[in-house]
């Protein structure tokens, strides 16, 4: 498997995002400028300008036209993707954590963090088809149930008839986005035991993974919130993603420099893990990052992955006909 | 106290009321046989036995015989088909034991608890105890299939324990600190009959009195205080005080020869592992004017067996040999300025006559020594010394290739990551391991052929121990470290087992087994015929791994078929939303990938250039 080490950022990665047809990569980093890459062999397209914060999050449109982003600066932006222009700004009093397209693109769900007197909250936005048309009004305001703590991730259901989140305290939650109630609550006693910090959705929406700084990734079904499989391992997880093609899926994580007095003297020990989805086993490891692994993403394609780090490079790498044969 | 009217006399007797029960008893306890002159003596007695006694029946009626219940069978964790091992493990607050399960590459349990001790657990020497510790004193487990709780042991705030080598006593150590801190704490010891759980004797001190001879462990006092000789009858143990050494034999728990032997300046004692022959350190005195000792001393008798003088010495080590054959003493000297000490060895071959001593010299005499190790069982040791941040391993056998009576040097390994020995306790393998500084370095090296059998790593490892039959062992990760606490085990020529993650893991050690029954020669002859014996085992082995997959496949089957029933649902929900699906998109068409593009290669011409050149024709 050949790596392609890809420094653009000067802070540590966040998100990565591909587009549907698989050939753009969309990166962002806690410095404040997302940026465009060549799925193929890396080369950096562009970046998108405007933003005064950490960016923490991104997704593309279908048809790669639109990029929208949620940043620490309290604002959610919608970019044109081809030339890097600013098309409309969407306001709030906090920063904003994640941001999801709805099907067909005509919705997004944002969510804020709880900041000063304000509690997290879940946003959803109208994207009109002319930027011009673009309002600031959300369709719909979920006020967080957690209130003080932080919403990581908020996805859209299959059909977008629901919205699905987590956060720190651990719960995973599923909103109707018809009426704003709270439909269902992930089972305490088999849930995460500590803050969900990533969740990830299959192809067709049909189940996601979540990863959590309990050291365990679990997946669910999208529709009951059923509890199908866990992932355990040994560093908190800050980063999960699913193949499309064959049945495995990817955590990324490690402890914070911050956190941990005696580090492997290793350097590049920092690994995404593959795993069998369906047996639960750990099928092996990609090595070389120098930080823990805060993005991953996987190539609608199935034939590559990249993953992006605390130590600000992304490493994309294709796969070898070799990952293709894997038997356990 | 009534008195007699006409002598006006006392009777001689008196009744004392006390406030409670336990004032009374206790004082009882402490008068009762005190004598007040040498033809009086009190007599002291609770009121309550005065009618017991009184009441006592005028027939005699036999006892009734309780029927026989057979005690279980404690050594029954030895007769383990598969020949395993047992270990146990110390984590969060658990304690687990569990069978080291080397085929199925995976520990099997045996018995977990929770809180199972306050503080530490300890197997007994020969394996068939396990000791916890709690507030009210010790306890030990053991049993057949699992522990069950065989005797109490009270000795309140109970520290430390420690057993005789042959598992009959067990020594338990109390301090407590002192109201004042210039005081030294005062520490109480007893000595307990393990299977009656009766208190045989029990000594109370400062600490002081227990302290001298080594580096302070727990609160001053290096413990075990008591020294056992070696062997299985457990008949003296020796305890080490300023000047003397008390030598007290367990018949009646008292000294021998009722007192101590008096040894000006002694230091340091060490018994030998299979004699009760006693080696005792003096260091050197008035500056130089006496110089230093060793010498061994046979018990009972006291006999002073050999002894030798040795010069300029700053500090002596003992290191005994496990059959007890040799004496290794690491003697560190001062060069004439005084001013850095050069450290050797004198080696006492105990079984031939006389004792002799042979002087071992290292190669380069300033050579810090940094660890030295007997192979248990066999003739040979390790030493690791060196001042370079890779120090150097050399490995001597006290016989010569030639000659039974020289120690000679087998080999040095040079610059190796390595600050401790473990050998394995059959002797020939060994483990150089770089503990601490070295994070974790492991070589498994074979002795009789001095080469490396495999090097392997465990990041971070603290303690390292081989099991009892010298197969396995374990490297683990203790909670001094923040992350990937837990255990590895790997076979004894460096093969990864298993690895178990554990968090807060605090401790681990193997179940020791009792030495086996078998004659030095029956052993040759097994070893001689090991081919014989092995192929019955590999094919054992190789029908258990078939099982195991067979089992697995079983399992991966299921698995995969539920996964299958999911996946079908899903599939029959895409497909009646897929109406849906469209209409959001407006009326983008399929989310199918495959057919979306086809991937043409296309080869076209075009034409660049035309050029014409005329090439001459060569004659």
């Amino acid at each position: 498997m050949r790596p392609i080490l890809m420094k653009g950022h000067e802070r540590p990665l966040t998100f990565l995002r591909y587009n549907r047809d698989g050939d753009l990569l969309f990166s962002c980093a806690k410095d404040h400028t997302p940026t465009l890459w060549f799925a193929d062999n890396g080369e950096r397209l562009g970046t998108y300008r405007g933003h005064n914060g950490a960016v923490w999050c991104c997704d593309v449109s279908r048809d790669s036209s639109r990029l929208i982003t949620g940043s620490a600066d309290q604002t959610a932006k919608l970019w044109d993707v081809q030339s890097g222009q600013q098309l409309f700004t969407f306001k709030f009093g906090s920063p904003a954590r994640s941001v999801d397209f709805a099907v067909g693109d005509h919705l997004a769900v944002i969510t804020t963090d709880p900041f000063m007197e304000r509690n997290s909250a879940i946003h959803v936005k109208r994207i009109a088809e002319d930027p011009e048309d673009q309002v600031d009004e959300s369709v719909l305001v979920l006020p967080s149930a957690e209130g003080r703590k932080r919403i990581n991730r908020a996805v859209w259901g299959p059909l977008n008839q629901t919205i699905v989140s987590g956060g720190e305290d651990a719960v995973i939650r599923i909103w109707d986005t018809e009426t704003g109630q709270l439909l269902k609550e992930s089972d305490e006693e088999v849930g995460h035991k500590k803050a969900i910090t990533s969740l990830s959705k299959a192809a067709d929406d049909s189940h996601f993974i979540t990863g959590s700084l309990d050291k365990s990734a679990k997946l669910w079904d999208m529709r009951t919130l059923t509890l199908l499989k866990t992932y355990t391992t040994v560093v908190p997880v800050n980063a999960v993603t699913m193949s499309p093609l064959l049945n495995h899926i990817v955590l990324g994580g490690g402890q914070d420099a911050s956190a941990v007095t005696t580090t492997d003297h290793r350097a590049g020990k920092f690994e995404a893990k593959f795993y069998d989805k369906i047996l639960q086993e750990e099928i092996g490891g990609v090595k070389g990052h120098f930080g823990p692994i805060n993005a991953l993403a996987f190539n609608p394609d199935g034939r590559s992955f990249s993953s992006g780090g605390e130590d600000g490079y992304v490493r994309l790498h294709h796969f070898d006909s070799d990952y293709f044969n894997i038997k356990i | 106290m009534p008195v007699n009217p006409d002598t006006k006399m006392t009777l001689g007797y008196c009744f004392i009321e006390f406030n409670t029960p336990q004032e009374a008893q206790n004082a009882k306890e402490k008068s009762h046989g005190y004598k007040l002159d040498k033809s009086h003596i009190f007599a002291v007695n609770m009121f309550d036995d005065f009618e017991r006694l009184m009441n006592v029946r005028e027939e005699w009626e036999p006892p009734q015989a309780r029927p026989y219940v057979p005690g279980e069978n404690l050594q029954k964790w030895l007769t383990d088909e598969k020949a395993r091992d047992q270990l146990v493990i110390r984590s969060g607050p658990d304690t687990e034991v569990f069978w080291n399960d080397a085929r199925k590459k995976s520990p099997e349990p045996v018995h977990k608890r929770p809180y199972w001790t306050e503080s530490y657990v300890q197997w007994s020497p020969l394996g068939t105890y396990l000791v916890t510790l709690h507030k009210q004193g010790a306890a030990v487990w053991g049993g057949a299939d699992t522990f069950t709780r065989l005797m109490r042991y009270q000795h309140s705030m109970v520290k430390l324990v420690d057993f005789s080598p042959g598992e009959k006593y067990l020594v338990t150590y109390h301090s407590q600190e002192p109201s004042n801190p210039r005081d030294a704490s005062k520490v109480e010891i007893k000595v307990f009959d393990v299977r009656t759980g009766r208190m045989m004797r029990d000594f109370k001190g400062s600490a002081d009195e227990f302290s001298i001879g080594g580096p302070g462990g727990v609160a001053g006092a290096s413990w075990p205080v008591f020294r056992w000789a070696g062997g299985k009858d457990d008949k003296y143990f020796a305890k080490l005080s300023k000047n003397t050494i008390s030598v007290y034999e367990t018949e009646t728990f008292s000294l021998i020869d009722k007192k101590s032997m008096k040894v000006d300046n002694v230091v340091d004692i060490c018994w030998s592992p299979t004699d009760s022959i006693l080696s005792l350190f003096v260091p050197e005195q008035g500056g130089g004017n006496q110089p230093a000792k060793v010498a061994l001393v046979q018990i009972p008798s006291k006999v002073e067996l050999r002894q030798k003088n040795l010069f300029s010495v700053s500090d002596c080590k003992m290191y005994w040999q496990s059959s007890g054959e040799y004496l290794a003493v690491k003697v560190d000297r001062y060069t004439k300025t005084k001013k850095s000490t050069y450290s050797g060895f004198e080696l006492f071959r105990i079984k031939e006559r006389d004792i002799p001593i042979e002087v071992l010299e290292l190669d380069n005499k300033n050579d810090k020594i940094i660890a030295f190790a007997w192979e248990p069982k066999g003739h040979r040791f390790a030493v690791i010394h060196g001042d370079q941040p890779r120090p150097d391993v050399s490995f001597y056998s006290m016989k010569t290739a030639q000659n039974t009576g020289r120690v000679s040097k087998l080999g040095t390994l040079k610059a190796k990551q390595a600050n401790a020995l473990f050998w394995s306790p059959t002797g020939k393998y060994i483990i150089l391991a770089g503990l601490k500084g070295f994070n974790g370095q492991l070589e498994f090296f074979n002795v009789d052929e001095l080469e490396t059998m495999a090097t392997a790593e465990h990041f971070m490892a603290t303690d390292i121990e081989w099991d009892p039959t010298g197969r396995y062992v374990a490297t683990a990760v203790t909670s001094v470290h923040e992350m990937e606490n837990g255990f590895t085990i790997w076979s004894f020529n460096g093969n990864l087992l298993y690895r178990i993650l554990k968090d807060h893991f605090f401790q681990l050690a193997w179940r020791p087994r009792p030495p086996s029954f078998l004659t030095a020669e029956k052993e040759e002859e097994i070893a001689k015929n090991l081919k014989k014996y092995s192929k019955k085992y590999e094919a054992e082995d190789q029908d258990v791994s078939l099982l195991l997959s067979e089992q697995d496949r079983e399992k991966r089957k299921a698995l995969k078929e539920e996964w299958e029933k999911w996946v079908a649902q899903w599939k029959s929900f895409h497909e009646e939303e897929k109406l849906a699906r469209q209409s959001l998109r407006d009326g983008e068409v399929s989310d199918v990938e495959e057919d979306e593009y086809e991937a043409k290669e296309v080869e076209f011409e075009d034409v660049i250039d035309v050029t014409e050149e005329i090439v001459q024709e060569s004659m």
